[in-house]
């Protein structure tokens, strides 16, 4: 199979959608004639025009609401953000119209739109630009929200957001959209909520998305060298919450460890242990456990950084707990 | 003696009216003012007296000329949007006042099947996008409902509504900036009636003269007396005029005002009796009256005939709102997404 960039695998769900459908279109701050700030929507420009790939003031609220009106007056916007960070000036428009125009108006005018763009840490960046929005967003009742790993679920959950007509949050990941994965060139779609067991295991459970998977799956990889099996599932949506998928593996590891990038307060871990404990009491041979990003804004220097954030040994370490197993 | 906050009502106050509108114009604006002004009283009544409808509740008694010269200065296919006091504008717009009044009741058959309430009446067959309950949030969807207008290749043009008090909130200025850009199809009008719930226009802004917040944006702009339906239809065909031709938007800053609080609970202890008791004298219904009389467009008996159906067609819509059933409990998870699938969380 081919391999293809994380931001090539966006580009080309966008663009293919846009192909099919007159009324889908993209905008955005340096969408249009700067090719994308992170690249994602190179060429879109020059393939569908100034009336399809448009270029906004940086005002996120202020185009935010149109595209919001736009997608009640019958188009399908795709709107991209520079980060989520950024997004938090535009929430009246998600919270309060988009999530809720469909219950406000008796069923009469839905939202279907597509809000996009990298969310999380990316490196020293400071405390602004390094939030993680998945938990925040999948309170909301009336939105999807989507967390992405790789290129393939880039793509294939991209698609199904697009041709979604309720309002969809879509989380990427400035460091992610460099890297490469295998992208078949046939076009396909992924069914928003479900989740995907990227690693079969037997001994315990580790539920992760977005960039945080790569610390899930490496503490996978530590562990078999200990003889230790981890399955490792992504959840790729996390509003609806496929919460059946754990269920199942739980119900063979008897074991749940999550690590996600969120901070700890009403976080996915919160909502997945509420899930877990209530469904799989029986089931469970220890406390399910979590590694979060820090209960504080994150810091600049790099120690802080690295302090902030879950990685493979403290999830090593995690497990071995869950695990009653000594070092 | 009478002293108006706004010099632009003393000058033209109770003219003598030889008027180019004609017969149907008048007779429509007289029907229309007096649905709205009947319908608010009726259901301000079942409110505080009967119990009946609760929630926040914003009259638009006082502000009626604006819907008529709004509607005849535009068409079916113009869509709507405004803020939490939308009664009128639903009416005006056709939403049935039995939808209305079902809808302030709460019950099944309303405007929004009892899920909006007051604040959110909505009509999309009838082109009109709700009632909008975060003050200025309906500018940026409004100039949306425009870019889609202009997406689709329609020459609709979308009214936007907005109070004095929206005009102060951030979101206004990023819209009117990229409704200038993109030269969207809209028409914003402020109904500016001096006060922000108990805050006065003057105590808000250096700026007292909402419509010079367009020479920012090099949109064309106009003040408007938004007490006389004549005044507002002429500025709005203008308006509307330049928008169908792709000419852009335009702000209309049309003086009117409340005669109720700006909610039901509101004493409105910011403003004299006396302020109130000089605008009622320019009252639109009675101006309305008076030109249609004096045009001898109809004659007093005509007009009580028009109030008594009127009458009977409010009082059909409370026994309508009062027989119509409550929304079904297994509503509570309708109509919250567009799929029908979703897996609700229920405990």
């Amino acid at each position: 199979m081919r391999t293809i960039l994380f931001r090539e695998a966006l580009r080309e769900a966008m663009s293919e959608e846009m192909r099919k459908d007159e009324k889908v279109f993209l905008m955005g701050e340096e969408v249009a004639e700067y090719n994308g700030a992170y690249k994602v929507s190179q060429g879109m420009l020059a393939e569908f025009g100034p009336k399809r790939v448009i270029d906004t003031p940086i005002a996120e609220l202020g185009f935010t609401a149109i595209a919001v009106g736009a997608a009640q007056n019958g188009l399908r916007p795709i709107v991209e953000y520079m980060t989520w960070n950024f997004a938090v000036l535009a929430l009246d428009q998600i919270l309060n119209t988009a999530s809720k125009m469909l219950a406000m108006s008796g069923g009469q005018v839905g939202c279907p739109i597509v809000f996009r763009g990298a969310n999380g840490s990316a490196g020293q960046l400071g405390a602004q630009h390094s939030t993680a929005f998945e938990s925040l967003y999948a309170n909301i009742p009336g939105l999807k929200v989507i967390s992405v790993s790789n290129p393939y679920d880039a793509k294939g959950l991209l698609k199904s957001a697009i041709i979604d007509n309720d309002p969809v949050v879509f989380m990427e990941s400035e460091v992610m959209y460099g890297e490469k994965g295998e992208v078949p060139e046939e076009t396909y779609y992924i069914p928003i909520g479900k989740a995907d067991i990227k690693r079969p295991g037997k001994d315990v459970t580790i539920v992760s998305f977005n960039k945080m998977m790569k610390v899930a799956l490496g503490a996978a990889e530590e562990l078999a060298k200990e003889g230790i099996e981890a399955e490792v599932i992504d959840l790729r949506t996390i509003r609806p919450l496929d919460w059946y998928t754990i269920l199942e593996s739980v119900k063979k590891t008897n074991r749940l460890v999550i690590v996600e990038e969120q901070w700890p307060f009403a976080s996915v871990s919160s909502e997945i242990t509420y899930r877990i404990q209530k469904e799989g009491f029986d089931y469970l041979d220890a406390p399910i456990r979590r590694i979060t990003s820090a209960d504080a804004p994150m810091h600049y220097a790099p120690n802080l950084v690295a302090a902030y954030l879950p990685d493979v040994p403290r999830t090593v370490k995690l497990v071995k707990e869950v695990m009653y197993l000594k070092k | 003696m009478c002293t108006f906050l706004f010099p632009i009502f003393a000058a033209q106050n109770f003219r003598q009216v030889p008027t180019k509108f004609s017969k149907e114009t008048y007779l429509y604006w007289y029907e229309l003012m007096q649905l709205i002004r009947q319908f608010e009283l009726k259901a301000e009544e079942k409110y505080k007296m009967a119990g009946k409808i609760r929630g926040f509740f914003h009259a638009y008694v006082g502000q009626e000329a604006l819907a008529a010269g709004c509607m005849t200065a535009t068409r079916q296919e113009d869509p709507f949007i405004t803020a939490y006091r939308d009664h009128g504008w639903a009416l005006a717009k056709g939403v049935t006042p039995n939808a209305c009044m079902a809808e302030l009741y709460g019950k099944a058959t309303g405007a929004a099947k009892g899920k909006g309430g007051s604040m959110h009446f909505f009509g999309v067959k009838e082109y009109f996008f709700g009632g909008h309950g975060i003050v200025g949030a309906q500018i940026g969807t409004g100039a949306g409902l425009a870019f889609a207008e202009q997406y689709k290749g329609t020459d609709n043009v979308v009214l936007c509504f907005f109070g004095d008090g929206a005009a102060r909130q951030g979101i206004l200025h990023e819209t009117f900036n990229m409704a200038m850009l993109w030269k969207l199809p809209v028409v914003f009008i402020c109904e500016n009636n001096n006060y922000a719930m108990g805050t006065s226009v003057e105590r808000t802004s250096n700026v007292v003269d909402i419509y010079k917040l367009a020479d920012a944006y090099e949109m064309p702009a106009d003040m408007v007396d938004g007490m006389d339906p004549e005044t507002v239809h002429d500025a709005v065909a203008r308006a509307v005029k330049r928008a169908r031709e792709k000419g852009g938007p335009t702000l209309l800053e049309m003086k009117t005002y409340r005669y109720k609080g700006h909610s039901i609970s509101d004493p409105q202890k910011y403003r004299r009796k006396e302020e109130l008791d000089e605008y009622k004298t320019k009252d639109p219904i009675t101006f309305v009256t008076k030109a249609i009389l004096d045009n001898k467009f109809a004659t007093q008996e005509e007009l009580d005939a028009i109030d008594a159906r009127i009458n009977e067609v409010v009082e059909e819509s409370v026994r309508f709102a009062e027989e119509s059933p409550w929304p079904d409990d297994s509503e509570l998870l309708k109509d919250v997404y567009a799929d029908e699938n979703y897996q609700f969380i229920v405990d």
